[in-house]
């Protein structure tokens, strides 16, 4: 009951809109951050937040997911080389949205496998999160060694062609990603619960992204989706994500049931 | 009786534990329960259906928002956490990891003592981390009923010895007497 005042605050002062997500979810982030910051109830977080704007974008750090890898289960990968690459290679340009990129893991995973598959230069990767902090490191492209380690072995495992290192120059305890990877994505803030549609686009990527909001909130960006795609057009969301629940599901097919691929009906 | 719902946590030896667990348990038992079992990220849940194929009851993955029904006994996916509603449906996410593991015992501990408060049970079982124990004060502060594995009796101790070393417990017993209590409580329900 509580958190929902606190969470309609946030929404009226600040214009995000976290009211659909998953309430557990936001429970938990939320009772962490007053843990961390000695607050007892959560009247006393909700004043803080509309008094202190510090707090209250420490607050959106919190509520905002930045989990991500590169090449995160590469299995996908390997179905995204197998059967979507070939529908790629119909367009003579190619979009690409990225929804909910937080440090744009998946947007490098994406350029690398577009690179090998000789299609990056006609290529453009719209990388789209609401999390600026987020989208500020993604566009420097640095990634500390310890993660290195963890992706060269999904890279691996989704049977890249050459060697990950080729992508990143190494620097002290963190690696840069190569300039040629970036040139072509485009960062921007965007935010999926309260934006709309700003491309027509050939293929989205929004993975584990729609776990984290309600049925309403699903539908919606479910519509905002299939109003972004061409014709023909693909979607890929996470492991344990569906239409099965969303309106649209008939309107597409699957390319992948497991890697949860499918593709818009013309 | 009053419960709704069980929640159980396992780790290291825990696969054992479940076998155990699924071959004694009865077709017709009817609390639901949910289980986090910690298992390699990149693992893909044949388990689960392994589980399932190999036993009389329904053993399931967790679907995000999927309704807890009586009945059931549901496993979290790997690599997510799974989060109990309000409304007594699951979420998952792809936070952080809680005590090295995703998913955290702790996360669903925590989310289905709030939903369920008195009417829950809390177990944690073998294991080789502290996983669980922040969880099961958590449900005890709920009122719910807290159930630890006799460490002396499990495959690793150290998990349901630091859950013990958290909260006064309501019962301490080696795996074979906590399904046999569970078994009771089930029928009592009926």
């Amino acid at each position: 009951m509580e958190i929902s005042l606190l969470l309609e605050a946030v929404y009226q002062k600040y214009g995000y809109d976290f009211r659909q997500y998953s309430q557990a979810h936001i429970g938990r982030r939320v009772r962490n951050r007053m843990a961390l910051s000695g607050i007892n109830d959560i009247s006393q977080i909700q004043s803080k937040v509309l008094e202190d704007k510090e707090f209250a974008y420490q607050l959106l750090q919190d509520l905002s997911i930045t989990v991500t890898e590169m090449f995160r289960d590469p299995e996908f990968y390997k179905s995204l080389r197998k059967n979507v690459i070939p529908i790629l290679k119909t367009y003579p340009f190619i979009k690409i949205w990225h929804a909910g990129c937080a440090t744009g893991e998946e947007a490098y995973s994406m350029a690398i496998l577009l690179q090998e598959e000789g299609l990056y230069d006609r290529t453009t990767i719209y990388a789209t999160d609401f999390n600026q902090l987020a989208l500020n490191r993604a566009k420097e492209g640095i990634f500390s060694n310890k993660v290195i380690k963890e992706y060269t072995l999904n890279y691996q495992l989704m049977e890249g062609k050459k060697s990950f290192s080729s992508y990143y120059t190494s620097s002290y305890d963190h690696v840069i990603m190569n300039q040629s990877l970036k040139k072509n994505i485009v960062w921007a803030n965007h935010n999926l619960v309260t934006d709309s549609v700003f491309a027509e686009v050939n293929l989205i990527l929004c993975r584990n992204v729609l776990i984290y909001f309600d049925h309403d909130l699903q539908n919606k960006v479910q519509k905002l989706f299939y109003n972004s795609l061409i014709g023909g057009g693909v979607l890929c969301l996470g492991s344990k994500e569906s239409l099965h629940f969303s309106t649209l599901e008939e309107k597409y097919s699957v390319l992948d049931k497991n890697q949860r691929i499918f593709k818009k009906k013309y | 009786m009053k419960f709704e719902a069980i929640v159980i946590g396992l780790s290291s030896g825990g696969m054992s534990a479940m076998k155990m667990m699924f071959s004694i348990l009865p077709k017709d038992f009817g609390i639901p329960i949910v289980i986090v079992q910690h298992i390699n990220a990149n693992s893909n849940g044949f388990w689960i259906k392994f589980l399932n194929d190999n036993s009389n009851l329904n053993i399931k993955e967790a679907d995000e928002k999927e309704k807890i029904m009586p009945g059931n006994i549901y496993i979290a996916p790997p690599n997510y956490h799974l989060l109990i509603e309000k409304n007594k449906t699951f979420s998952l996410t792809i936070d952080e990891r809680v005590n090295f593991a995703r998913p955290s015992i702790d996360v669903l501990f925590e989310t289905a003592a709030e939903t369920y408060k008195e009417k829950l049970i809390g177990i944690v079982l073998t294991g080789a981390n502290q996983d669980g124990t922040e969880g099961i004060k958590h449900i005890k502060e709920f009122g719910g009923l807290a159930i630890i594995q006799d460490p002396e009796t499990a495959e690793s101790s150290y998990m349901p010895a630091s859950a013990m070393a958290a909260i006064k417990a309501d019962y301490i017993l080696p795996l074979a007497e906590i399904i046999a209590l569970l078994i009771k409580i089930d029928q009592q329900k009926n």
